[in-house]
């Protein structure tokens, strides 16, 4: 029966202040991507008429979605009384907060009038799905704020629980919110499914995880803190469970759609003929990104291995995009279907597959937000005491003196 | 104060207009017939405007519904701007479609813009309340409140809308028009409040256009679209659109 | 609700900003130009005697009304308003030496003289018009 105790991290090493110059660059450089398509206009992006979202959304998405994903491993803790965990629980919804902030960087920034973004707080309609993700996104950052708070004061401890249960509940809220963005898009052959929301739930699951494995497990080797092999057996199953479960319902989805006759053409164009998109689909998002972190993670070769788990957890990050661009960009390379059983033709890419090569900016732009989300994680483990000094099996099993 | 000022100026214009009528009656007569059909208290909900298109008579190949278009609004053609964007990043307010059936191979021509839904897709999904319906119908962008967040291009059916790609600098002053916001046919809305007709209508030389009230049962277009058989495009989608066609 | 209610915070800030800007750089301008204030107030040949309002209340509240009545125009589709941004263009738009008519945003022009004095920046041509319709422009 040990106590747990909290530390900031050091953060004075070459290493730390290497990876901070090495992130700071690359905020550097979505920053000039920024204000050069600001300047500009997004003539000089890959988006046109067709292909309206590109791949900011794409990284905006994957970092909105990983970050509810994120807090699970707090929300397990003080939700389901997982005790193994409760020591996780602040760097997780720490992790929960700044992925969530990169995302929203790069959504923002990506406007066509981002100087005005603050219209999207004094106007509002409330019949707009992106609207409710507003107020979503925003009572995500002050629940999750008001549950590390109640970690943090121990006089607060009691309420732990019920803030735990609170944002556990509002995240399930948000990811229904942002899976809808594309499931209540009726005109769209890709999107107008209900699967949506539950599935990008079950992505921000598996996607959330990976992160919080990654950064977790590279804090405890670089700090030369320890983590029980029990945890990390812990942690590796449950992971094993997320990634099979996406897997699962990009099944249903793709048989429900394959059902429906008039979602025929959308399917073959993922599944066969499309090109990059059925690459990315089979290659990355089904083979890399599910079939081989699932070998990673279950055979007995390589299970509880930590390098594989950072392998499989990289490879769930590197399938997620893809399977994110799949949905964004997939989604509106497919021609709109205005005149069913009819060939159409006009001078504004009527009934051909419209093309989107994503520019250099905008993959800065992206890769920007997920710079902000792991450096102010970064700085935040360095400024508060996030971080449990130990994990080994002694202090993992039987913990007292941590919040319910 | 202000009211003096006012009336003075509207004095002002009156005798303006006198003087003109002696000079050039024909341009006077105009100005006070189109005086006469502004409606002072604005667009009325007991309006809804619409148009239908008789596809039988729209002839292939000819344009001149979105020429007439572009010089009215100042888009394509009928602007010296948006020469950095490439041909899919160019504003595209109307566009003629050509639909071939894959069976019997019979084709037609027909003019594709903004279908004005009664229940548009584009308006429930804006997040600022820019993307919004007038109550005759008539579904517009304010561009003051636009943050070119792009979420109606991805909800409308009919890919009617465009995004601005670059600076422009040669727009008309009836249709305001800019980097970073949306836009879409607005059933030329200020020809339409002085009483006249959208440019397309106007210029359609195969006479395949027609405008006017769908809800006033006299109006023409009321009692052609009671004679003739018409479908609205997705009608499946149960977004009731103000523009009609026949013979598809 | 909660969206009027920071709308109105909003106006209400804006309105508070824009009224102490403009009265004083409006103090400022008329003390320090002098003569040069004939040129910023200068309307084109085309305008009538005056303008839709006093001028002094025009100079300090022209915002006002220009946003009143974009809404009611935009929105409501009342086409007979004061506050039209194509009427201050057509009105207050000026002709270079070759009779070319100059862009109202342009340089020491009506709108950007006073806005460049005063730093305000506004927006507005980013989407309307800076000359009427059917003139000859000047080359930029």
């Amino acid at each position: 029966m040990k106590r747990v105790v909290y530390s900031g991290i050091e953060g004075r090493s070459l290493g730390y202040w290497g990876l901070m110059g090495a992130l700071g660059f690359f905020i550097l450089l979505a920053a000039g991507s920024f204000l050069y398509m600001e300047h500009s206009g997004h003539h000089v992006t890959g988006m046109n008429n067709q292909v309206v979202w590109g791949m900011p959304h794409v990284f905006a998405i994957f970092l909105i979605v990983a970050a509810s994903g994120a807090l699970n491993v707090a929300s397990i803790s003080s939700v389901f009384n997982q005790k193994i965990y409760k020591p996780l629980a602040r760097m997780s919804a720490m992790l929960a907060l700044t992925l969530l902030a990169g995302g929203l960087v790069v959504l923002l920034l990506d406007l066509g009038r981002a100087d005005r973004m603050i219209t999207a707080v004094t106007n509002y309609n409330f019949k707009s799905i992106f609207a409710w993700n507003i107020i979503l996104y925003s009572g995500f950052f002050v629940i999750v704020l008001a549950y590390l708070w109640s970690m943090f004061d121990p006089k607060l401890h009691k309420h732990t629980r019920k803030a735990g249960t609170a944002a556990f509940i509002w995240r399930l809220v948000l990811t229904t919110g942002t899976g809808s963005i594309f499931g209540f898009l009726s005109a769209r052959q890709g999107y107008d499914a209900a699967i949506m929301a539950p599935m990008f739930i079950i992505m921000s699951f598996a996607f959330g995880k990976a992160i919080f494995m990654i950064l977790l497990i590279g804090t405890y080797r670089y700090t030369d803190r320890s983590i029980s092999a029990d945890l990390i057996e812990r942690l590796n199953n449950l992971f094993g469970v997320f990634v099979a479960a996406v897997l699962y319902f990009t099944v249903v989805f793709h048989l429900t759609n394959l059902y429906a006759a008039e979602h025929g053409d959308f399917e073959r164009f993922i599944l066969m003929d499309g090109g990059v998109y059925t690459f990315l689909f089979w290659v990355v998002q089904v083979l890399l990104g599910g079939v081989v972190p699932l070998v990673l993670i279950y055979h007995p070769a390589f299970r509880y291995n930590i390098r594989s788990l950072i392998a499989a957890s990289s490879l769930v990050i590197i399938g997620g995009i893809a399977h994110i661009y799949g949905i964004v960009v997939g989604g509106q390379a497919f021609p709109l279907v205005l005149f069913p059983g009819k060939e159409v033709s006009s001078s504004f890419n009527e009934g051909v597959v419209n093309s989107y090569s994503p520019s250099l900016p905008e993959i800065l732009l992206g890769l920007g937000g997920v710079a902000v989300a792991v450096a102010l994680f970064l700085f935040a483990i360095k400024m508060l005491r996030l971080v449990p000094e130990n994990l080994d099996a002694e202090h993992t099993e039987n913990v007292t003196e941590v919040p319910a | 104060m202000s009211q003096d000022h006012n009336k003075s100026r509207r004095h002002f214009l009156g005798q303006a207009a006198a003087t003109t009528a002696v000079i050039a009656p024909g341009i006077t007569l105009m100005t006070i017939a189109q005086a006469n059909q502004d409606q002072p208290h604005g667009a009325s909900s007991s309006k809804r405007w619409g148009m239908l298109v008789d596809t039988n008579k729209c002839t292939d190949g000819c344009t001149d519904c979105v020429s007439a278009c572009q010089q009215e609004n100042g888009w394509g053609d009928g602007s010296s701007d948006e020469s950095l964007s490439n041909p899919q990043q160019k504003a595209q307010w109307i566009r003629t479609v050509t639909i071939r059936d894959k069976q019997t191979g019979h084709t037609n021509q027909l003019p594709m813009m903004c279908q004005h839904c009664e229940s548009p897709a584009c308006v429930d999904v804006c997040p600022t309340g820019a993307s919004m319906k007038r109550v005759d119908g008539i579904v517009l962008v304010d561009k003051h409140i636009c943050i070119g967040c792009r979420y109606c291009m991805m909800a409308c059916p009919y890919k009617a809308r465009s995004f601005v790609h670059e600076s422009l600098h040669d727009q008309k002053s009836n249709s305001p028009r800019g980097k970073g916001t949306v836009e879409a046919c607005t059933m030329c809305v200020h020809r339409v409040d002085h009483g006249d007709q959208p440019a397309c209508v106007e210029k359609c030389s195969s006479g395949a256009m027609m405008f006017g009230d769908l809800n006033d049962p006299n109006s023409d277009i009321s009692k052609k679209l009671a004679e003739v058989d018409s479908t609205q495009i997705r009608a499946d989608l149960g977004l009731n659109p103000s523009i009609r066609y026949s013979g598809i | 609700m909660l969206s009027q209610m920071l709308k109105q915070i909003s106006r209400q800030r804006v309105t508070v900003v824009a009224l102490v800007l403009g009265s004083l750089m409006g103090y400022a301008s008329i003390a320090q130009s002098g003569d040069r204030d004939g040129v910023r107030s200068s309307i084109s040949p085309n305008a009538g005697d005056s303008c839709v309002r006093e001028t002094s209340w025009m100079r300090r509240n022209h915002m006002e009304l220009l946003q009143h009545d974009r809404d009611r125009t935009l929105r409501q589709g009342i086409r007979s308003v004061d506050g039209s941004i194509k009427g201050c263009v057509e009105c207050h738009v000026q002709q270079d030496d070759h009779g070319n008519t100059v862009a109202i945003n342009a340089e020491n022009q009506f709108c950007s003289s006073c806005h460049a004095f005063t730093s305000v920046s506004i927006d507005c041509f980013e989407c309307h018009a800076t000359t009427p319709d059917s003139v000859k422009r000047a080359a930029k």
